[in-house]
């Protein structure tokens, strides 16, 4: 089990406890009162309206409001309706869902549980990624126990309210992450995402109405029924409020996870909490929401983590996983990686990313190998502009971002491999 | 049949748990897979049975997903992971060095069908590289003498 993350608030303040991934440990510290609270004393609609004031944003990634989400579902409609909670985390540089799963779970099923009130959904499908193995067995646990406590199945705490559960576990592919891909993926087939319109809240799981949540969208949820919206608009920034959990990896003292407001500096994410760069070595950039998103350098550091005023730097929040490249790194070295993993990730369907993926990571190599052209670097930052906005999934852009930011700020590391024919940085990590 | 009973009412039980049959494939799979360690054509065939699709199908899933396989597998399966975060700890030089105590190059096997070593992409533990998973369990904040002995460690 992972160690409880270094700096704690609401979300994962009893993380610590040794009982709280049970029920009976969940329920001394007062959870399953904030379903209680929404189920007996409050309309759906008053549900949706305070998770709305909240300001609550999605924590997948995309960061779309959950409040607004939530009423997309139909309500004039005698279809069954379901809930997805996404816990497939296979973005690179993010390991806060695991947490989340293996201490939290009771947290996150709270927070179905109410969204399933709000919407008016019949089942939820947790679907999680293969590889978690440990996760899931705390997640089977958490939902059985649920069940025999009357909080989950027929007349949930004796209103009458009926939901299902179900744990459904990946098998290991990226793209399982990307709403509609997983729904293929639950349906039993291939992930490969769907063509959007109808979106889910149409046409999602099994043809049914269906709201897509990551599971730490999922654990807010509970803290604001109890508490309020108001005091959740106490933590973070005007525009992007509550906590999140940053998971800080690579060149940093202490890497792990750190809950903390949105809007903290980057630079105190970095230096203050993860205690920087070990060796009094320099930090060259850091990509600040996992692989998918464009890395920041050094110098803009100071920039608050929160998506107004990332979006400002040309990046985002993406899921707050934090990678610290440190002066050693060979950015070149660091495209090849990213540019390996999106060419062996992408599903093949939308011929501007099959091939954009396979090209951009053959460009890099290229140049990392000492045989590339000068002119290799315009047509990388090509192929990754014709790869945006154009496919059936945010796959290509998640691609090509992270490439076109290297360029951006770091250009001269591809120069240089150009002119010396070689890596300049041979004390970088090996490829 | 080469699917067992038990195996057999297990599926059963989760094909009552989705809304559709097909729901029910990839637990399906990962069932059958825990028993026989792949999905061997004649898995396949009684899978499609179950599901009432064609016995393509079901390959065409078992291919698509990393975790699930066609063919025989060796005993355990080691994956460290050589994601960016994981390689800007050292997980590369961590994967040569049981490259050359195992005597394999991965991704491969050692003759004796004991070890399948590769490498993985991330695996959600960056805070903790480097890492590797050994079948389900993972290994984190490894170096190269734990990562060793916990290899050597594995039965055959
Ligand atoms: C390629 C790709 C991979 C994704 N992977 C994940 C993932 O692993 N987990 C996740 O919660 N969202 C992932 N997303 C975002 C989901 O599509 C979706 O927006 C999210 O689950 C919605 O939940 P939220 O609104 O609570 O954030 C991914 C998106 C893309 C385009
Ligand atoms: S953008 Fe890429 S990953 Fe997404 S559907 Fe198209 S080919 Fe598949
Ligand atoms: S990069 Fe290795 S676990 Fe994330």
């Amino acid at each position: 089990m992972l160690e409880s993350p270094y700096v704690t608030q609401y979300l994962t303040e009893h993380f610590a406890e040794a009982d709280y991934p049970t029920l009976e440990g969940y329920e001394r510290f007062g959870g399953y009162a904030a379903a209680r609270k929404a189920l007996t004393e409050m309309t759906p609609d008053d549900v949706i309206e305070v998770v709305k004031t909240a300001g609550l944003q999605g924590r997948g990634g995309a960061g779309f409001p959950a409040g607004m989400k939530w009423s997309f579902m139909p309500k004039e409609d005698d279809r069954p309706k379901y809930l997805i909670c996404n816990a497939d985390e296979s973005e690179p540089g993010s390991f806060k869902d695991r947490i989340m799963l293996e201490r939290g779970a009771h947290q996150m099923l709270e927070g179905i549980l109410i969204a399933a009130w709000a919407t008016g959904a019949t089942a939820t499908f947790i679907y999680i990624r293969g590889e978690y193995a440990f996760p899931a067995t705390q997640v089977e646990r958490a939902v059985a126990e649920a069940y025999a406590k009357g909080y989950l199945g027929d007349n949930i705490m004796g209103t009458g309210f009926h939901h299902d559960v179900r744990v459904t576990r990946g098998a290991g592919a990226y793209i399982c992450g990307e709403e509609t891909g997983l729904l293929e993926s639950l349906e039993g087939k291939k992930g490969q995402p769907r063509k959007k319109p109808p979106f889910p809240a149409q046409y999602g799981a099994f043809g049914m109405p269906t709201t897509v949540n990551n599971v730490e969208t999922f654990s807010h949820v509970p803290h604001i029924i109890a508490k309020g919206a108001n005091w959740f608009r106490g933590f973070g920034t005007e525009k992007s409020p509550g906590t999140t959990i940053f998971g800080v990896s690579g060149h940093v003292v202490r890497p792990g996870l750190y809950e903390l407001p949105l809007g903290t500096p980057l630079s105190e994410i970095v230096f203050e909490h993860a205690g920087g760069v070990p060796g009094g070595r320099k930090v060259k950039g850091v990509i600040p929401g996992g692989m998918s998103m464009p890395i920041l350098p050094a110098g803009q550091l100071d920039v608050p983590m929160a998506n107004e005023f990332l979006r400002e730097q040309k990046t985002m929040l993406g899921t707050g996983g934090v990678m610290v490249m440190d002066e050693t790194t060979c950015m070149v070295r660091a495209a090849s990686v990213i540019s390996y993993f999106f060419r062996d990730e992408s599903c093949g369907q939308c011929t501007q990313c099959r091939e954009g993926t396979g090209w951009m990571n053959k460009i890099v190599d290229r140049i990392e190998r000492g045989a590339g052209e000068e002119e290799d670097i315009d047509v990388l930052g090509d192929v990754a502009g014709k790869m945006e906005a154009k496919t059936i999934c945010a796959f290509a852009d998640a691609a090509a971002w992270p490439i076109q930011g290297l360029l951006r700020h770091f250009r001269d590391d591809f120069v240089e491999h150009v002119r010396q024919r070689k890596c300049p940085f041979p004390g970088s990590f090996e490829l | 049949m080469v699917i067992s009973d038990e195996t057999r009412s297990q599926i059963d039980e989760a094909i009552s748990k989705y809304p559709k049959k097909r729901g029910a494939l990839l637990p399906a799979i990962h069932l059958v897979q825990a028993d026989h360690g792949h999905v061997s054509k004649e898995c396949a065939v009684e899978l499609a049975e179950i599901f009432e699709i064609r016995p393509i199908e079901v390959m065409e899933v078992v291919t698509f997903y990393n975790m699930f396989f066609d063919s025989p597998q060796a005993k355990h399966h080691v994956y460290v992971c050589t994601n960016l975060p994981c390689s800007l700890r050292g997980s590369r030089g961590l994967l040569s060095q049981l490259e050359s105590h195992l005597g394999v190059t991965a991704p491969g096997e050692t003759p004796d069908g004991r070890i399948f070593l590769g490498h993985e992409e991330c695996l959600g533990a960056c805070g903790y590289a480097p890492m590797m998973r050994v079948d389900d369990e993972y290994h984190e904040d490894l170096d190269v003498e734990k990562a060793k002995q916990i290899l050597d460690s594995l039965g055959k």
